[in-house]
């Protein structure tokens, strides 16, 4: 018999105590650190809820989300302003409306242009430029948006909107001021396309490929291929990412402060000021008592169980999809 | 040329083998690496392989040979508990390797696929380099003399020639037949006494096939080869024994079950089997 | 309708185009020596970044140092351990859903976890702001982490465990080297990611105006809470530095984002 002597010799086949506790060690690391995810948010929802509660059982629930008058008190030990969240609201509201109005036929467009008209070298190179918005960090969009679009671009076309037959209707009329929802709407617009773009191309990629081919086969062109194929099927995806976009728009702090003007004013017209949570909680912080930093909290939870209920929703419906790849940040 | 000196540098080192201790049975010295008493694998409810009970003659190559379905990979793979693997599997039966159970509850697997070597049908080299392939196994075992068990192990693959050169660059961008023989190099680095192998040429050209074939031969001398193929031919050229297996169907429920038919010297199964169901095989006239 | 869909392209990128030559046209301006090596008392006075910078990559390192290990190993979980399992599709959902987190609840969360006396009471401070940074890079870490180690082919772990590797030696030694270049670049993306986020720090870094090494309980400086002062403010001076930093910030972010897409490039040849 000529065998050799295997390496590490003929120890017994029965194993030793270090190496077989490795395993369970290693695994029981890794599952604490995914259990740390779970953690990290409860604590987080836990703490912040706990500390605006006296806000909320002070002034109501209703009435701090309905009210319109934010005056903050200055106690540290108890709840003596009245908390009014509305114009907030309505400003968060209302610019992520303008934003997503305006970002989603581009997204649609976009991503069909990337898809399905643009020649295949130029794909990545394309969609790699959309997603480098993303990568712009929001007080960058804050600079440029305050020192040159607003001014070079928002406004003048705010102008000239109110300036035209529809500037009759409230929405529309002016005066056009230099910050407001419409401007802070535009930034939104472009921070969102983003992950709006990509989820939609990848939902538009996952058109089943017989329906396609059956559509050319019986003569459709491309414009009627991508109308009656790609869209319909894409419906959705594209509700999925319309409602990602929208939870983005809502949270978008940085950009949103500088540009929608601090007015409490509530205005119906887009081009007026407005304020919006973020905008809120950004620009009274530092000069917040203890009882003013409640109140943040509270509004910063409204905010957060919004944009939460948003998110659960958008991927639950992306889930039905199919998970998308590569937007974790975007 | 390198295959020869390498095998008698190889005798020349052979280590004397242990004495039994108390706590542990000696190393058997019967001709037999393996012998396999009523196994059965099931995966769930689903009965993959029945009641199979055979031997593995020591350095011999045995061949194990059958239609698609037939359970011999599966077979294979409870020789080194590869099965353990998969979630729902379980293995009834005896299997013993060198006189020890290796199902036994308190037998670590790990040991187990430590001593026994094994290459899989599509080539799956790690994407490191040659050098770290090859090296993998020795540095679990926390060996230090790398190069020298990387070259004999190249060499004894037939692969160390056409790599010499290069021991540091990727095994991805070998060949496919050269990254078979890397896999091999890699399963022959930790020096087990048992390779193996689950239709390592199937996925080859017939050149590259050849070339495994020789090295199956040339292994035999210092190692047990157990080879799954579906190619009879390979099975009647490289082989000393042959296993048959075949599907029994169940009509009722429709399960295909895998059974070993026979196991025979190789050319006996070839030229005059026992079993009609082999003989049907072997003929081309069924599988 | 190729031409509207094309003008569409365009309007898309158009955004792109004008910040970026913004940024470099104001910010290449007052880029300088100074800007990079000084310290500005007030928007008013001459000065530079050098706190701001000392402060985003102290606390974005620290951010990364906490978030990337603990997320490939959450990842590491998922992909080799939970599966499909229960408590494994609770994560994946939960980290989903917090990559959408507003980033200043987080600081607002933060806030009330760590710096009041009712949480832990550390105080503002750098470590604070990179807790912050870390919450919102973490989930990222996680999912494109996740991604990756999906990549990794599964013949490569029944190959290990057949030389007779354990599970944790089969993770550690073949499918986190496998994957590395792709966790490498989530890693990259998500330190971008935290190198520009500013919301947070206001409540939890707050600002300063020197130069600050401690690690906890001085509030701790950061280019974009130096930015934000300096365009707010009606002084030239800071409004300069601000588009400055603003470049800062465009380079290192697409520095980031350039390299770890090229890796990832490579990667698939």
């Amino acid at each position: 018999m000529r065998t050799r002597e295997p390496l590490g010799g003929h120890a017994p086949l029965r194993g030793s105590a270090s190496t077989w506790s490795a395993d369970p060690v290693f695994r029981a690391l890794a599952l604490a650190c995914a259990a740390s995810v779970l953690v990290v948010l409860a604590a987080m929802i836990v703490r912040t809820t706990v500390e605006a509660w006296p806000v909320f059982a002070d002034q109501g629930l209703i009435s701090f989300l309905t009210g319109d008058l934010w005056d903050p008190g200055q106690s540290r030990s108890e709840v003596t302003g009245t908390y009014g969240a509305l114009p907030f609201l309505y400003g968060t509201l209302k610019s992520a409306a303008i934003g997503l109005m305006l970002a989603l036929p581009l997204a649609i467009a976009v991503a069909l242009f990337i898809n399905e008209v643009a020649p295949r070298r130029l794909r990545g190179l394309l969609a790699y430029g959309v997603e480098t918005l993303a990568m712009v960090p929001s007080v960058v969009y804050a600079l440029v948006g305050l020192y040159f679009l607003r001014l070079e671009v928002w406004r003048p076309i705010g102008q000239a909107v109110a300036d035209s037959p529809l500037g009759v209707l409230p929405m529309f009329s002016g005066p056009v001021t230099n910050s407001s929802y419409w401007a802070a709407g535009n930034v939104l617009a472009i921070m969102i396309l983003p992950i709006m773009t990509a989820i939609i191309r990848e939902t538009f990629a996952q058109t089943p490929r017989e329906e396609r081919m059956a559509a050319y086969a019986m003569g459709a062109t491309p414009w009627e291929v991508m109308r009656r194929v790609i869209l319909p099927r894409g419906v959705p995806g594209i509700v999925g990412g319309t409602m990602l976009g929208l939870g983005r728009a809502l949270g978008e702090t940085i950009a949103v402060a500088f540009l929608i003007g601090a007015s409490q004013r509530m205005s119906s017209s887009i081009f007026f000021a407005g304020d919006s949570v973020t905008s809120l909680i950004y620009n009274t912080f530092q000069d917040a008592r203890p009882e003013g930093v409640w109140a943040l909290l509270a509004i910063g939870v409204t905010l957060f169980v919004i944009t939460m209920i948003v998110n659960v929703i958008a991927r639950l419906i992306i889930h039905q999809v199919g998970r998308t790849t590569g937007d974790a940040s975007l | 040329m390198q295959l020869a000196t390498a095998a008698a540098r190889l005798r020349r080192d052979r280590a004397p083998r242990q004495a039994a201790s108390p706590s542990r049975p000696a190393p058997t010295t019967t001709g037999h690496v393996f012998e396999v008493e009523d196994v059965s694998v099931r995966y769930g409810d689903f009965t993959a392989v029945r009641d199979v009970s055979l031997t593995i003659p020591r350095n011999e190559i045995t061949a194990l040979i059958g239609p698609s379905g037939c359970g011999k990979s599966t077979i294979l793979r409870t020789l080194n508990r590869m099965n353990d693997l998969v979630d729902d599997a379980s293995v009834q039966g005896t299997v013993r390797y060198n006189g020890e159970d290796i199902y036994a509850p308190d037998v670590d697997p790990v040991e187990v696929r430590r001593r026994i070597g094994m290459v899989f049908q599509k080539p799956n080299p790690f994407p490191k380099s040659i050098y770290d392939n090859v090296a993998f196994g020795p540095r679990l075992n926390g060996e230090r003399d790398l190069d020298g068990l990387v070259e004999e192990a190249l060499v004894r693959a037939a692969l160390w020639d056409e790599v010499r050169t290069k021991l540091r660059s990727p095994a991805l961008e070998l060949s496919g037949g050269q990254q078979q023989r890397l896999c091999i190099a890699r399963a022959l680095a930790t020096r087990p006494d048992v390779i193996l192998m689950d239709e390592p040429a199937s996925a080859l050209d017939p050149i590259a096939t050849h070339k495994i074939e020789d090295l199956m031969r040339s292994l035999r001398e210092t190692c047990t080869v157990v080879v799954v193929t579906h190619n009879m031919q390979q099975a009647s050229r490289v082989s000393d024994w042959t296993a048959f297996f075949s599907v029994d169907v169940d009509d009722e429920q429709g399960m295909r079950t895998g059974e070993l038919v026979e196991l025979d010297r190789t050319d006996a199964i070839f030229t005059e089997a026992s079993d009609p169901r082999t003989e049907a095989y072997v003929t081309g006239r069924m599988g | 309708m190729a031409g509207v869909l094309g003008a569409a392209m365009v309007l898309a990128v158009a955004p792109l185009v004008v910040i970026l030559w913004q940024v470099i046209l104001n910010g290449g301006a007052a880029m300088s020596w100074e800007f990079l090596s000084s310290v500005e008392s007030s928007p008013r006075d001459p000065g530079g970044y050098l706190h701001g910078i000392v402060g985003t990559l102290y606390m974005t390192g620290i951010a990364a140092t906490l978030s990337i290990p603990i997320g490939i190993l959450a990842a590491t979980y998922l992909v080799e351990y939970g599966r499909s399992g229960r408590f494994a599709n609770t994560v994946r959902f939960f980290t989903d859903v917090m990559t959408g987190v507003p980033s200043i609840f987080v600081g607002l969360a933060i806030y009330a976890l760590l710096v009041v006396s009712g949480g832990a009471g550390l105080g503002f401070g750098t470590f604070v702001g990179a807790a912050a940074l870390a919450t919102i890079m973490l989930p990222i870490v996680v999912r494109s982490s996740e991604e990756m180690l999906n990549l990794v082919p599964a013949d490569l772990r029944t190959a290990s465990a057949g030389l007779g590797a354990r599970r944790w030696q089969t993770t550690v030694k073949v499918v986190l080297p496998a994957a590395a270049p792709g966790l490498i670049t989530g890693s990259m993306l998500a330190i971008a990611r935290g190198a520009g986020e500013t919301a947070p720090l206001v409540l939890t870094a707050l600002g300063a105006r020197q130069v600050v090494t401690a690690f906890q309980g001085t509030p701790q400086a950061d280019i974009g809470l130096l930015m934000t002062d300096g365009f707010s403010q009606p002084f030239e001076p800071g409004i300069e530095r601000a588009w400055a930093g603003g470049l800062t910030l465009i380079i290192v972010t697409l520095l980031l984002t350039i390299t770890a897409r090229f890796i990832a490039a490579r990667r698939k040849v």
